[in-house]
């Protein structure tokens, strides 16, 4: 009756979802006197579903008749999930504490919405790959919006939610033209079909594809909602937004590209490149006039998705490596970047948005705003920090493919991109302090700093194991 | 001395020490960095001492791939070696100069310096060309701090754009490393010096070099960040900037762009000349017309990579020696002159040349010394810029009579700003009060000076010594770039040893 062998390679999912489920009983008859319990349960939960990886689900194979694939790639990219979802759980407390206290529902949410990113890196069907995401965008709604008293929260829930729902209906309407004109959702099966030629019908299907995933993955011209919802939404949650559901959402991209439209990678290509240069350009263009920091970070991970999209561009397996390796360096990027947004309050403890109020804080707290500059100066691509390797792995990848304009063009605007990344460094440490920090006391979010300001210090010396790791992740699609 | 990694070391040691210094008072900060510095040097002259004249082309060689994709490797010819003394010469000074003139966030900066130095070195010494631009771009972030935090009122607008200018170039110069890398299938420096690349290609990958080795040299029309930096700079960020960041992009052109695609240098010299040229000339009169000392300087300084370019582009053995002897005697003299503008600077806080005047008067040693450096700076011969200025030009008259007569022309507009300078300066009444009523140069601004002095005297009256150590390496440049070199205008034919030293051309 059961399928064993399928559910064994769908461990860590089942481990999320049944304990998830789990969780969302004590939370509903304990109440948010149990949140510290919740969110330990649920960070155990995500580290158990990453251990359960080294197991059989993380190269085991194809599942339930090829819906779900448990290889390398969707191992590498749930790690990374897991990670940055644990990160978001442990950071939450003390940032809604000030307001009133976390509920227990947040980390059962999160947990939600990782069952469902796993699902979008590890589905072969159009089919698993539409419940995945929808999961996790629920999940994802409900999150943005989760400071109910908090007008711009509120905002940015609906928000997100309606233009996510468009974005649903595109990538259904797009999944249900291949469905037709192939016959079939399998990722297999599309992509035979569209070995022989694309017709107009499948070519309008892949489009609105691309489309629908283009705005999960904010990138430029489906980016409009990411600075209005990275500016709203809880600074954890935030924090959340720009790293796990991006790294899913990418390697869904990466998948369904390669496995289901391998062999029509000429039609997709133009549109890849088209959308990773915009976002690269407009990502940085529009950051330059931002005073809040958020939508400034919202900006860098519409311009990220567009140098992580250059990868795919090059089509070819180094291509998918690079693109694995740049979501892995920029995770920790991004979630070191936002813990540093979180330190930003004020003597009463009210979090403090704007980039005005860094000035002179190499003076007020040097700890700080050396993490910061290390990030801000890693995200613009400066050697020797390990955001330049991510930008040398992706940018080779297209040169050895021989896309030598996209190279080109794409590196020159990275320099656009460093402009506003200096900006924040010049603000703190060239001019004179104004406002001053209450001193942070949570010693696990400044270890969550140090930890991840040291891997992007001294991240060369892994370069083996990560390249080693992505390789194999990029193996498995090829 | 063989297998000891002292390279590793030579550029290990100031990232330990930077990150020493960030935890100690002012007072310890200034002393551990001295130490380091110090202990650089001393380790730079054992290199020399060790360093094996027409030995094997790459010594010291180190090579662990430790990074996977690239290696640690590491390894030196004798021109690298000739700017890594000038490197680890310079430091020292550099902390001694900042001594007093640096005030607040003493162990930062001291961190920033020491880390520069680390990377100037890697610089230098890497054999592994992302390693090469790993080090190439990472100084610009500690640059970048020190401009931008202990700089002058327009810091914020100087340290951008130092900082955008030289990343927009070094990035092109990336893509084209990555093509080479995916054609020649190694990363291996000396191993890409020998390769062919299709001379189709090496005109692209020659231009996107050109792109970062020409703003950092700095060529016109993209020199226009130099200036700025320079005056906005504290005194030791102007000294390692006009002293060895300059310095990288001419090693550029020697390291990669003459070796790796001399099709494409034969075919694009007139560029260089051309863009030489109008610097030489332009820059020359522009500096002529300046009222802030610092910027004068800076002018000169890109007058003065002019005839660098041209000498290294001349293809032949007098041009690039001379190019060479002037990028190490730009080195000393143009640091050395920053560094009697900061002399002044510290004592009356500002660079105007109208608010001094008179200055032999009250400070007769620091004329003195101030004296020598114009001297050298307009290429007085027995000082180290004569010998690479002549070489230079004789090597471009080989190459190209317009060009060695046009550049010329600046060798006397240089004697005309610099003289006028010192005139300005140092003669005349004394018509100011507190500049009548400065100090004569203190112990530790003697400590700073005279070496300086003493080195530019050694390069001028015996400049054997630092050109031993390059000839093989010239003579191997030439070697490689033999069949592309390009036909000559002067036509020069070579007399006998004994009688007509020089035929002349008929």
């Amino acid at each position: 009756m059961f399928d064993t062998a399928s559910l064994l390679l769908t461990a860590p999912e089942l481990i999320l979802s049944i304990g998830a489920t789990a969780l969302m009983l004590v939370a509903a008859f304990a109440g948010d006197k149990a949140t510290r319990f919740v969110s330990a349960a649920a960070v155990a939960l995500l580290a158990l579903a990453g251990l359960s990886l080294t197991g059989v689900a993380g190269s085991g194979g194809t599942a339930f008749n090829g819906l779900y694939s448990a290889d390398a790639f969707g191992a590498f990219a749930k790690v990374l999930i897991y990670l940055a979802a644990s990160v978001a759980i442990l950071i939450a407390p003390r940032w809604f504490e000030r307001e009133d206290r976390l509920r227990a529902e947040y980390p059962v949410l999160i947990l939600f919405s990782a069952v469902g990113m796993g699902m979008m890196a590890s589905a072969t069907n159009l089919l698993s790959l539409y419940v995945g995401l929808e999961l996790q965008s629920l999940a994802a709604y409900v999150l943005a919006s989760f400071m109910r008293r908090d007008s711009r929260s509120a905002e940015a829930g609906l928000k997100y939610f309606v233009l996510g729902a468009l974005a649903s209906g595109i990538l259904l309407y797009g999944i249900s033209l291949l469905y037709g004109f192939s016959g079939t959702t399998e990722y297999a099966g599309v992509a035979k079909a569209l070995g022989d030629g694309v017709n107009l019908g499948e070519l309008f299907g892949i489009v609105f594809l691309l489309s629908g995933i283009a705005f999960k993955v904010s990138a430029v011209p489906f980016h409009m909602w990411t600075p209005d919802v990275y500016e709203g939404a809880p600074t954890p949650v935030t924090a959340f937004f720009a790293s796990a559901p991006k790294v899913a959402a990418i390697a869904m991209l990466v998948r369904v590209s390669v496995s289901g439209m391998g062999t029509a990678t000429h039609d997709w290509q133009q549109i890849i490149i088209f959308m990773s240069l915009a976002s690269i350009v407009l990502g940085a263009a529009g950051a330059i006039g931002q005073t809040n920091i958020k939508r400034l970070l919202a900006y860098s991970s519409i311009n990220n998705v567009g140098f992580a999209l250059v990868g795919l561009a090059a089509g070819t397996e180094a291509g998918v490596a690079a693109i694995m390796s740049y979501m892995a360096i920029y995770v920790v990027m991004t979630l070191g970047s936002f813990l540093c947004v979180l330190q930003m309050r004020d003597q009463t403890g009210a979090p403090v948005e704007t980039i005005a109020s860094l000035s002179g804080l190499s003076q007020t707290n040097k700890g700080l705003a050396a993490a910061f500059a290390i990030f801000m100066f890693s995200l613009a691509g400066i050697p020797p920090l390990f955001g330049f390797w991510a930008k040398f792995l992706v940018f080779e990848a297209a040169v050895k493919a021989g896309l030598f304009p996209l190279a080109a063009i794409g590196i020159a605007a990275s320099v656009i991109g460093a402009f506003y990344y200096l900006k924040i460094i010049k603000t703190m440490y060239f001019d004179e302090p104004e406002t001053r920090y209450a001193r942070g006391d949570s010693l696990l979010e400044k270890a969550l700093i140090a930890t991840s300001a040291a891997f992007i210090v001294l991240g060369y010396g892994l370069i083996p194991a990560l390249g080693s790791a992505s390789a194999a992740a990029a193996k498995a699609l090829f | 001395m063989s297998g000891f990694p002292i390279l590793s070391l030579m550029i290990l040691l100031p990232i330990a020490a930077a990150a020493i210094c960030l935890f100690l008072s002012d007072q310890g900060a200034r002393w551990v960095a001295l130490a380091t510095t110090a202990l650089l040097f001393v380790l730079g002259i054992l290199l020399w001492v060790n360093y094996e004249i027409g030995g094997p082309q790459w010594q010291f060689v180190e090579n662990a791939p430790i990074f996977g994709r690239f290696a640690w490797a590491l390894g030196i010819d004798g021109i690298a070696l000739m700017l890594i003394m000038l490197s680890v010469f310079l430091m020292p000074i550099c902390v001694l100069a900042s001594w007093d003139a640096i005030e607040k966030r003493v162990p930062e900066y001291m961190a920033a310096f020491l880390m520069m130095e680390s990377f100037m070195i890697g610089v230098f010494a890497a054999q592994d060309l992302f390693l090469f631009y790993i080090f190439f771009e990472a100084g610009l972030i500690p640059m970048y701090l020190i401009i931008g935090i202990w700089g002058g009122v327009e810091r914020i607008k100087a340290s951008y754009k130092f900082f955008l200018y030289t990343l927009l170039g070094s990035v092109l110069m990336l893509v084209a490393m990555m093509y080479m890398v995916a054609t020649a299938g190694t990363t291996d420096i000396p191993t890409l010096m020998q390769f062919n690349f299709d001379p189709a290609v090496q005109n692209w990958l020659w231009l996107a070099f050109f792109a970062s080795f020409a703003v950092k040299m700095p060529m016109w029309p993209v020199h226009t960040w130099l200036p700025d930096a320079h005056v906005q700079a504290p005194t030791a960020g102007s000294v390692i900037l006009a002293g060895v960041l300059l310095k990288m992009g001419g090693y550029g052109f020697v390291r990669f762009s003459l070796p790796m695609f001399p099709d494409a240098s034969a075919a694009l010299v007139w560029v260089v000349f051309g863009l030489s040229m109008v610097a030489i000339v332009y820059t020359s009169l522009v500096a002529l017309v300046q009222q802030d000392m610092k910027k004068l300087i800076a002018y000169s300084s890109v007058a003065h990579m002019g005839f660098v370019t041209i000498g290294l582009f001349t293809f032949n053995r007098q041009g690039i020696e001379g190019g060479l002897i002037v990028m190490l005697a730009h080195g000393l003299v143009s640091a050395a002159l920053f560094l009697c503008v900061g002399v002044i600077y510290d004592r009356l806080h500002t660079r105007e040349i109208d608010r001094y005047g008179g200055l032999s008067n009250n400070m007769p040693y620091y004329a003195l010394f101030f004296m020598f450096f114009t001297m050298a700076s307009v290429g007085l011969p027995g000082t180290a810029n004569f010998v690479g200025e002549f070489l230079a030009l004789v090597g471009a008259y080989n190459a190209n009579s317009w060009v060695a007569a046009v550049a010329t022309t600046g060798i006397i507009l240089g004697a005309a700003y610099m003289l006028w300078l010192y005139r300005r300066v140092a003669f005349g009444e004394s018509k100011n009060a507190d500049a009548a009523a400065m100090p004569d140069l203190n112990a530790r601004e003697w400590v700073m000076l005279a070496p300086i002095a003493a080195a530019t005297l050694w390069m001028g009256i015996y400049p054997e010594s630092f050109i031993a150590p390059m000839r093989a390496d010239v003579g191997s440049l030439l070697a490689r770039v033999a069949d592309s070199t390009p036909a000559s205008d002067a036509q020069l034919q070579m007399g006998k040893p004994k009688a007509a030293a020089h035929g002349e051309a008929h």
